[in-house]
């Protein structure tokens, strides 16, 4: 999916100066909502408070979802706008672009939502999002000392998650 | 563009995970059951202990099965069930499982094992009659199925400690659960 129509992306944002710098903000939600884990890089605008923000990014992705697999011209079974689907059902959407940003999101089977905002040039990042589901896997999940559904505080997750963002072009 | 794969095998998986010795893995299990018989004395307990330690362990695994199985999604329960049998029991425990005995509108299924790495050393004194050794697995698949949205009742039918000739879990979906936007429009 594209916004803003083409590969004209304009007013251009500063081409990434170096490898590194691609990454924006990333967000990781459970099927409840709870937002596991926040984590920015480069996010010189605020306007929301925290909460907010993690709600708003939560609600964009679930609207988008359920329009996206509504709008779906190759299937026939899909209900009602904003009914409920089970986890898996209906298609999905893997990244939109705007003019300055891309959003790359993933969505495991077990409801885990990673969502990476970089900047817009970058390419297809499913594989690296499955990546970090990965780290997500070794670093979180097999860590007996976090309770699930509870927000991330790991720090051997943040050093990897870093080390590897900064590899994504 | 690379397109995303379908589903590897158990075997891939298997070959590719890192493995503890067999014997370690089945006396460690042995000690926590040992263990639990002496602390909480009752059989109906360690059982009931038993089943919400494999909870506790399949909400997190279901991750990790997902993860290195690439499997995208679990919407229905015949998949499910043949996917836990083939790839989750190879890629966990070494063994592949069958899926039998599916009723008329399946929603009840029954997982056999024929070879079970957890009761390799295993004999039930006449003391311990009522305890499902391995109800440790039942809770595993109850809790990995409830974080993919499906709501089961596991339990064991068939149990090699108790005489029969195979291990055998009936595994019965009792609902899926849709997601649903968590927020209320006023918080």
């Amino acid at each position: 999916m594209q916004f803003f129509g083409g590969s004209d992306i304009s007013p251009s944002p500063p081409a990434p100066t170096a490898a590194g710098h691609n990454a924006n903000v990333m967000y990781m939600f459970n099927r409840n909502g709870v937002c596991l884990f926040y984590r920015e890089w480069n996010r010189p605008l605020r306007t929301l408070n925290p909460q907010q923000d993690h709600k708003l990014m939560f609600g964009l992705l679930f609207s988008l979802k359920s329009l996206t697999a509504k709008m779906d011209p190759t299937s026939a079974d899909k209900g009602n706008l904003g009914v409920p689907q089970l986890p898996g059902q209906g298609c999905s959407f893997h990244s939109f672009r705007t003019n300055t940003y891309k959003l790359s999101f993933m969505e495991s089977p077990s409801g885990i939502k990673i969502i990476l905002v970089t900047h817009p040039r970058t390419g297809d990042l499913r594989e690296a999002l499955k990546y970090i589901y990965s780290l997500y896997v070794e670093y979180v999940t097999k860590n007996p000392v976090y309770a699930p559904g509870s927000p991330i505080r790991c720090d051997l997750f943040n050093t990897n998650l870093d080390q590897y963002v900064r590899s994504i072009s | 563009m690379s397109r995303a794969s379908g589903p590897r095998s158990g075997d891939a998986i298997f070959a590719s995970v890192e493995r503890v010795n067999a014997e370690l893995f089945t006396l460690t299990y042995g000690a926590i059951v040992r263990q639990l018989l002496t602390d909480l004395e009752e059989v109906e307990e360690v059982n009931k202990q038993l089943d919400q330690m494999g909870y506790n362990i399949g909400i997190r695994l279901i991750d990790e099965f997902l993860a290195k199985s690439n499997v995208s999604r679990c919407v229905d329960f015949k998949e499910t069930a043949d996917m836990i049998a083939k790839v989750g029991f190879k890629m966990f425990l070494g063994v592949t499982a069958s899926v039998t005995n599916w009723d008329a509108d399946g929603t009840c299924c029954s997982i056999v094992l024929e070879d079970n790495p957890l009761v390799d050393f295993v004999e039930l004194p006449d003391t311990c009659q009522g305890l499902y050794y391995c109800n440790i697995l039942s809770g595993v698949i109850r809790g990995a199925l409830e974080m993919v949205s499906m709501k089961t009742e596991v339990t064991w039918t068939r149990d090699m400690l108790r005489g029969d000739d195979a291990f055998e879990l009936q595994v019965k979906l009792l609902k899926q659960v849709p997601e649903e936007y968590p927020y209320k429009d006023d918080d």
